[in-house]
């Protein structure tokens, strides 16, 4: 183990570090985004809609991000559809998280006890104002745990980038272990690299359920 | 001609070829989900016990295996096995030992959760007529807490196997290390032919895991 | 004596098992009827038909003269004409108190919101309750928040009021203040319908009660009559087994 080989290594690994930071909140903000507006789908129960959304939502889970990558960058050239590298990551991620965080949200929803909804209705609340009052604020505050773990998952899956060669975390690594052979020293730089983002995140995360689920719920 | 890219998979031997390596990927997967299952419903027991410093350890092995993704797991076992252990295993039977210890540290969570929430009343009405320690486990806490982790389990399983699909990362012929050979030998007779090779990878990975998200479904809700 | 409420001939089953049969009666302004009989009886079924949040298959309700046509959005109309109370309490956790009270005066009956917080201050000093307006549910006992739910639903200023075993999942030194609390609407007129399991309470307050067994009204008979005088045996052996 060298410390003056992961030194030289650093500024190439910060770039990687920054890559997989950058894209891990872009395709979290488009798959909550996604996630939210299919949830809804299902919870009102709007028809046709809430087909696709069930069909997008087994797809999505039940197959690899990696081969959805593959198809996305390889697969659809084939049919016309050019895509960039970056731009194919950030729409694999979208399309992989979307439908965790839509699971997670519809989670939260249906956990709402129904003696909540009733009593709401028992004061005379019409449907919407049940929503805006009753439904929404509980429903999102029962589906953060879900959330967060969504939210990491997704940033570990973001190391799969490296299969369509974004120079992300993961794949700064292999390529410097592959032009350099210093495999342990990068491979550390690359677990540290993980460990500063999830560690803090993870900490972070459940302290915020905690205070939000203390902040509403619980006896 | 797009249109005709699907006989590509139908040609020669290469549909063989694909099913050959989804064999390989299912067979890491198997393994991984019985020997990974065992272990982890062991370490989940041990979980549960008072010994600080043994929860404390175990705590940290599944910490570990959460923070790190997948794909770093495979390349430190990968690289730093026969580095640092002279250990040469073949890159399918280092993947496998991956995914099983992955497989023991999530299975061990799942496990753990179940049993700490079976009532209290129930432990005590067991100690209450004699049971062991042993015999509290094996007659009440592990079959009334079964139920509580079947669904999580599915999910898991339906996980492993849908990362399998890295064993790509490291030379293993799993079904899409196949599927690559094969777009590559007709790239001249067939441009198109990613878009149905990975279309058909794609379609063979949902038909595996969709029967185990759906019966998580069915289990969650009874 | 005016009419507020009829029902009759109303029939609920769940699927093909019949919950309530046949049920007729008529409850005047300022009345207080009970609803007893043992578990399963339909009890609470019945006051929750009574409030639209059970369907039921045949049979009307009439509400001051007016027969109830059971659509969703006439029923959500009425609610605020009905005040209900519930076994779980089932305050709203994300909103403080003075937020669970004023959120139907305010946002169903579009009151200023000045004149539903003082209205709310008013009513929670009617239940010692008056210093709890910021403090959210969970930081209340059992008691405290079922006597938070009655203010909620008295704070529409409802024509009746429904209380569904609002006592049942308390500890016994709370149930004394909720009861009270009833005790003191009863006096005041205030016409309700409640369902409970406390037999020296039922009998304090009941004008009338409404005897239940298997989904029949098997006995309506006036308050000061039932406990001492029941008309069947199916009531005799319900109030020995309640020890009454």
């Amino acid at each position: 183990m060298s410390w003056q080989i992961i030194q030289q290594s650093l500024p190439m690994f910060q770039k990687g570090f920054i890559l997989t930071l950058q894209m891990s909140a872009l395709g979290i903000l488009g798959a909550i985004i996604l996630g939210l507006m299919c949830s809804l789908c299902q919870y009102f129960k709007i028809p046709v809609l809430k087909q696709i959304v069930g069909a997008y939502i087994e797809l999505s889970r039940n197959t690899p991000l990696l081969i959805q990558l593959f198809f996305i960058y390889y697969g659809l050239p084939g049919i016309g559809l050019k895509l960039s590298a970056y731009t194919c990551g950030i729409i694999g991620l979208i399309f992989l998280g979307g439908s965790y965080m839509a699971e997670g949200f519809s989670g939260g929803f249906d956990g709402i006890p129904n003696s909540q909804i009733e009593s709401g209705k028992a004061i005379g609340l019409s449907q919407g104002q049940l929503t805006r009052y009753v439904v929404f604020p509980q429903g999102f505050a029962l589906s953060i745990p879900a959330l967060a773990a969504n939210i990491i998952f997704l940033i570990k899956e973001t190391s799969i980038f490296t299969v369509i060669a974004i120079p992300e975390l993961t794949n700064t690594a292999l390529d410097l272990i592959g032009l350099y052979y210093h495999t342990n020293e990068y491979l550390l730089v690359l677990v540290v690299g993980y460990a500063i983002i999830l560690i803090p995140l993870s900490i972070i995360l459940t302290w915020l359920e905690r205070r939000i689920r203390y902040g509403t719920f619980g006896d | 001609m797009a249109h005709s890219g699907i006989n590509l998979i139908f040609e020669g031997q290469n549909l063989p070829r694909l099913l050959g390596g989804l064999w390989i990927t299912i067979r890491v997967a198997l393994i991984a989900i019985i020997a990974g299952g065992v272990l982890g419903i062991f370490l989940g027991v041990l979980r549960t016990f008072k010994n600080r410093l043994l929860r404390f350890i175990l705590r940290l092995y599944l910490e570990f295996f959460r923070i790190v993704p997948t794909v770093v797991l495979l390349f430190l076992f990968y690289y730093i096995l026969p580095k640092s252990m002279n250990l040469n295993l073949p890159a399918a039977e280092v993947a496998t030992l991956v995914f099983t210890l992955w497989m023991a540290a999530e299975a061990s969570d799942i496990v753990r959760g179940a049993l700490i929430s079976v009532p209290q009343h129930q432990v005590d009405s067991g100690l209450a007529i004699g049971l062991n320690r042993s015999q509290l486990y094996y007659y009440v806490l592990i079959p009334q807490s079964l139920k509580l982790m079947l669904p999580a389990m599915m999910n898991l399983i339906s996980r492993i196997i849908k990362t399998t699909s890295l064993l790509l990362l490291i030379s293993v012929l799993d079904v899409i290390n196949v599927g690559q050979q094969i777009i590559e030998a007709n790239q001249k007779q067939y441009p198109q032919g990613a878009f149905w090779v990975y279309g058909v990878i794609f379609v063979l990975y949902f038909l595996i895991c969709y029967p185990f998200s759906l019966l998580a479904k069915k289990l969650q809700k009874d | 004596m005016t009419e507020l409420l009829r029902v009759e001939h109303l029939n609920k089953a769940y699927g093909e098992v019949p919950v309530l049969q046949d049920i007729s009666f008529t409850v005047n302004t300022g009345e207080v009827q009970v609803v007893l009989g043992p578990s399963g009886s339909g009890k609470s079924t019945l006051i929750r038909c009574l409030n639209g949040l059970e369907p039921y298959q045949s049979g009307t309700i009439y509400f001051q003269g007016q027969k109830i046509d059971p659509t969703p959005k006439n029923w959500q109309l009425l609610r605020q004409k009905i005040g209900m109370v519930f076994q779980s309490y089932d305050l709203f956790p994300n909103l403080n108190i003075m937020d669970n009270i004023t959120l139907g005066p305010i946002k169903v009956q579009k009151q200023s919101k000045a004149t539903a917080q003082k209205e709310a201050l008013r009513l929670l000093d009617t239940v010692g309750l008056a210093d709890y307006t910021a403090k959210f549910p969970r930081e209340l006992s059992g008691g405290q928040k079922q006597r938070i739910a009655i203010v909620r639903a008295l704070a529409l200023h409802p024509d009746f009021m429904l209380f569904d075993e609002v006592t049942a999942s308390l500890d016994p030194e709370m149930v004394r203040g909720v009861l009270e609390i009833m005790a003191n609407l009863a006096k005041q007129k205030m016409t309700m319908i409640v369902v409970t399991h406390e037999m020296n309470f039922a009998q304090q307050i009941a004008d009338n009660v409404l005897f239940l067994d298997d989904g029949h009204i098997l006995e309506s008979t006036p308050g000061k009559d039932f406990f001492t005088n029941p008309q069947t045996d199916r009531a005799k052996e319900f109030l020995q087994s309640m020890d009454f």
